[in-house]
């Protein structure tokens, strides 16, 4: 055969490569199912790239396996093979064609951006806070209403305003698309508008150090009535109506907003840490090698200085913030309600309920 | 002298010993200090300044220092060393020796090492993974082995270039030995005991912050991130000086009548990654001591709190990390090149092309870095500068594709072992390359970054950029260095496991990672769907692990029992076929001059040199 001749055989091969390789990606690769205009945008460009990708693999491999059939050597033949050299032409043209694809991409890329991160009208403001191992969610234009699941009503565009108060985690609603790192001592921004009602999971997406694997929220995406009936519902009382125990027990949950429940249990499930089951009066083994009674004045400390006193078989990760942390919490407490409440106190009266 | 006894005093274990008593040293002298100063009691300064003087007591111990102090005070040295007197042939090899040769082989050993290390930690996790729940290991012991896996394989991956580097470039441009053979020494045994700190690290608490030690997690992370990120920031000066060495020699030493475009394609591609290597790892090398210092003395880079910023980390470690992937894979793209043509029997199509899209892709290579922060928390702009100049990089990229396949069109193409694993090469760094585009393009990667996507995309990229050619590499040039053939049905089973292994593993990856499966994490909803992918994973990655261990068999058993290969199996015109398998100590006993193109293959009567240059004329 000439070379144009196999240049058309190996060329009909490419299509029908190409369009084999194509439905075979199709159906072996899945995208989640898309919940919010954000993922119909995307969802466009990676159709896109699903053609593109199945184009020149099925370039590149039908040509290299042609060659492998067709221009075998065969036994015995020991001369070369034709002595060509390259060509510019050729050269130049899968240079430029591949150029102008790269920067038309670009453009739709760089356009898309703009339109995924550019303001809405009526945005509603969701802060979101990342902490090692969990996420609280915070509803500025309802009363601050702090919850541990994201709860969102449908088709109503979201700003979320994110921190994190310890070290890198990242947003991902793989639903939803897009993704965002929380960054220590500065907000980022992600934008989202849920199209559909339903639940789903966050899961933190930058490695966050031991239980990373465990960082996820509840996200529920429902009506807008639905929604208004949750604020109403959830809506924190005055501290001054509940009982230290009660307000312990919101301290040590999510929607309280310190997390202790990121890593303790209150039922004698395993966590990073120790169970808060049974733990005071209970005789713990630190790591020292010494025995201590978990009274008021141990419970104390190992929440103000949690490398003092290591509980064994646990690592030490429970970070030493809550000092300056329920001293704010405390003085806006004091000007908000002029009632003056000690949260170590009321989490060592929670914790005293929690015998087996 | 006994086999024991020459193990026993070799520099290899008298380095080992020289690092544990370095350490030691170390290690006492800052405790000391900080009791006698009445400190609380903290193991961490003393482990760090211990660590640092572990690897003087290796390089002491070793006698990696011996020459260069003797000069220091006045003392003469032969200027070359030669084999160690009185001691068997393979003595060499635990010495520390001088010859490119040996140090090529020395590096390429201890990757395939550190090659089985990094893939053991990796099966183990994979086992954990392989069904949804806890199996074996705690969340503790397996961020450290991903951890682990990340860097050891890097540290490989590092040790195999230099081996391809340091035994081919010399042979191929006809230098008797690297222009500093003492510098080339010490670049390889630095890197031991540094793959030391980091082994050491994951034992003695492991850490949790992966292979990029980001802060500030990598702040308030075990112990054990203190010895890796230091192991990291010591194999550097491996780099550093490696790179340096190769780009004088390549400069200063070539043939006669060798211009830069007459150089084998290997020799750029060597080139283009030392360029890299020897101007970005200052870089990381700087954010790693800065999370050092920050840990130990409390300098505040990162801590937003005081003024630090988190982020900065970011950029210098990847204005280095982003770069240093195509230190490993142009290399290996210059093998691909390099092989393609002699069993095709025909020219490399595009030369110059090539050649300059080595350099194309080291370049562009610099300017993409913050891909990997696309969703940090950067502004726009730079987001948008960054994607487009990440895109630039599979122009380059494809003009290597298109001119390989070009390459092989009309060619007479023969099967043997490096063959195969050549186009097996292609095929897998094909699945990176046509993968890559759409985690560059910002929108896409919005969902895919941090996800299974990128594990799969960028092990296509290793593999088919480095580990199929490395491999493809050992075998051709296995009857070179041994001067023997291995043994051809063990190579091929060892491809017809590894290819569909690979295949299996990254596309497997891949597909799981579009569906919302996340990097680094111990443990996945089996709700999610994906728990069958996960089991086709990890038999995939068990298979090539096998097929690997069936290639270190086949190199180590075929050294004694295989039939000498002779000079030029491969019908190669490369200069280091033309002379004695294995080489002369230095290489050619007479100079060679260059008097044709490289791959003039299918020109009738053309050579690419002569060894003979007193019959030129001069
Ligand atoms: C990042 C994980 C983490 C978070 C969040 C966390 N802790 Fe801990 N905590 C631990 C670990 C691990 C230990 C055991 C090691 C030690 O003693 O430091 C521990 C120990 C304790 C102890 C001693 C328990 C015992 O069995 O002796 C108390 C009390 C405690 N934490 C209270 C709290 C409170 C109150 C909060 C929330 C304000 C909290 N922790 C948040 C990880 C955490
Ligand atoms: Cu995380
Ligand atoms: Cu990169």
């Amino acid at each position: 055969m000439s070379n144009r001749k196999h240049i058309y055989a190996v060329s009909a091969l490419v299509v029908v490569g190409a369009i084999v390789t194509y439905f075979g990606l199709t159906a072996l690769y899945k995208l989640p199912v898309g919940a919010s205009t954000e993922a119909t945008t995307i969802d466009q460009m990676f159709g896109v790239y699903f053609g593109l990708i199945a184009f020149w693999f099925a370039l590149i491999m039908v040509f290299m396996l042609y060659a492998v059939v067709v221009f075998k050597r065969k036994p015995g033949d020991t001369e070369d093979a034709a002595h060509i050299h390259g060509n510019t032409t050729v050269e130049i043209l899968w240079t430029v064609v591949p150029l102008v694809l790269v920067v038309a991409l670009g453009v739709w890329g760089a356009t898309t951006l703009k339109a995924l991160t550019s303001e809405r009208e009526g945005e509603m403001v969701v802060r979101v806070t990342g902490q090692q191992w969990s996420w609280s969610f915070e509803y500025p234009e309802s009363d601050n209403l702090v919850s541990g699941d994201l709860v969102l009503p449908v088709n109503q565009p979201i700003l979320l305003k994110m921190r994190a108060n310890d070290v890198l985690h990242s947003f991902w609603v793989p639903e939803f698309r897009v993704k965002q790192d929380l960054v220590p001592g500065r907000d980022t921004e992600l934008r989202i508008t849920p199209t559909d009602i339903g639940d789903y999971m966050l899961r933190c997406a930058e490695i966050c150090g031991l239980s990373h694997t465990d960082m996820l929220a509840k996200v529920r995406v429902v009506s807008q009535s639905d929604f208004d009936a949750w604020v109403k519902e959830n809506s924190l009382p005055a501290m001054s109506e509940l009982s230290t125990e009660e307000r312990g027990a919101l301290w040590y949950s999510t929607q309280g907003g310190f997390a202790c429940s990121g890593c303790h249990t209150v039922d004698g499930s395993a966590g990073a840490g120790p169970t808060w089951l049974g733990l005071y009066g209970r005789q713990e083994a630190l790591e020292d090698g010494t025995t201590i009674t978990a009274d008021d004045a141990y419970i104390r400390n190992s929440i103000l200085h949690p490398a003092d006193q290591i509980v064994a078989g646990f690592p030490n990760v429970m970070p030493p913030i809550y000092e300056a942390q329920f001293a704010a919490k405390e003085a806006e407490i004091l000007a908000e309600e002029n009632l003056t409440v000690d949260i170590i106190e009321d989490l060592i009266a929670y914790i005293k309920t929690l015998q087996e | 002298m006994g086999t024991l006894r020459i193990i026993a005093t070799s520099g290899l274990i008298r380095g080992l010993i020289g690092q544990a008593i370095g350490a030691a040293l170390g290690f006492g002298f800052v405790t000391l200090i900080r009791l006698g100063m009445g400190l609380e009691s903290n193991p961490e300064p003393g482990a760090v300044f211990g660590a640092l003087t572990s690897v003087i007591g290796f390089l002491a111990g070793a006698g990696v220092l011996t020459d260069w102090s003797k000069w220091a005070l006045g003392k003469e040295t032969p200027l070359r060393h030669g084999p160690q007197p009185g001691k068997p042939e393979w003595a060499r090899y635990l010495h520390v020796d001088y010859n490119h040769k040996v140090i090529g082989i020395q590096y390429a050993v201890t990757s395939v090492l550190v090659l089985l290390v990094g893939g053991i930690f990796a099966i183990t996790f994979r086992i954990e993974l392989s069904l949804p729940g806890m199996q074996f290991l705690t969340y503790e012991q397996y961020n450290t082995l991903f951890s682990g896996h990340g860097i050891v394989m890097i540290a490989s991956i590092l040790l195999g270039v230099g081996a391809m580097v340091n035994y081919l470039v010399p042979l191929m441009i006809g230098a008797s030995d690297m222009a500093f053979p003492r510098l080339n020494a010490f670049s390889y045994w630095v890197s031991v005991p540094a793959a030391v700190l980091i082994l050491t690290g994951m034992a003695i608490g492991g850490w949790d912050t992966g292979w990029v030690a980001y802060p500030p997690l990598s702040l308030i992370a075990p112990l054990g991130v203190q010895l890796f990120v230091l192991g990291f920031f010591v194999n550097g000066f491996s780099s550093i000086a490696g790179s340096i060495n190769l780009l004088i020699t390549v400069a200063t030493m070539r043939a006669k009548g060798m211009s830069l475009f007459k150089m084998p394609i290997f020799v750029w591609a060597a080139v283009a990654a030392a360029l890299i290597q020897a101007t970005a790892t200052q870089t990381v090398g700087m954010a790693l001591l800065m999370v050092v210092t920050q840990r130990v003395i409390g300098l505040n880079f990162f801590d937003p709190a005081t003024g630090g910023d988190p982020v900065l980390y970011q950029h210098l470690f990847w204005f280095y990390s982003h770069p240093v992937v195509y230190v490993f894979v142009l290399p290996g793209l210059g093998v691909i090149s390099e092989l393609l043509p002699v069993f095709s029997r025909k020219p490399l199509f595009g030369y110059r092309w090539i050649a300059l899209s080595s350099l194309g892709i080291a370049l562009v290579g610099f300017l993409v870095w913050a891909h990997h922060m696309f969703v940090a928390g950067v502004d726009n702009t730079l987001r948008v500068f960054f994607m487009y100049a990440t895109m630039f990089v599979a122009v380059p990229t494809g003009v290597k594709f298109f001119s390989w396949v070009a390459t092989m069109w009309e060619g007479k193409l023969s099967f043997e072992t490096p063959m195969l694993f050549v186009l097996g090469a292609i095929s897998v760094f094909l699945i990176g390359g046509v993968t890559g585009p759409i985690l560059g393009n910002i929108p896409t990667d919005m969902h895919l970054h941090d996800s299974y996507w990128v594990v799969g995309h960028f092990h296509a990229t290793m593999f088919g950029g480095f580990v199929f050619p490395f491999f493809a590499a050992l075998y051709y040039w296995y009857p070179k260095f041994s001067g023997r053939m291995y043994k051809e049905s063990l190579g091929k089973l060892h491809f017809w496991l590894m290819t569909p292994g690979f295949w299996l593993m990254s596309l497997g990856q891949m597909q799981i990672g579009l569906l919302g499966m996340r990097r680094r994490v111990a443990d996945y909803d089996p709700s999610l769907g994906y728990d069958t992918t996960h089991v086709v994973i990890t038999v995939a990655g068990l298979i090539i692990g096998w097929s690997v261990l069936i290639m270190a068999y086949n190199l180590i058993s075929s050294a004694r029992s295989q039939p000498l290969a002779g000079n030029n199996p491969w019908n190669s015109r490369s200069p280091e076929w033309q002379i004695s398998s294995p080489p002369p100590e230095f290489n050619y006993d007479v100079p060679f001059e260059v008097v044709g193109e490289p791959y003039d293959y299918g020109l009738a009567g053309s050579v690419y040199i002569r060894m003979d240059p007193s019959s030129s004329g001069e």
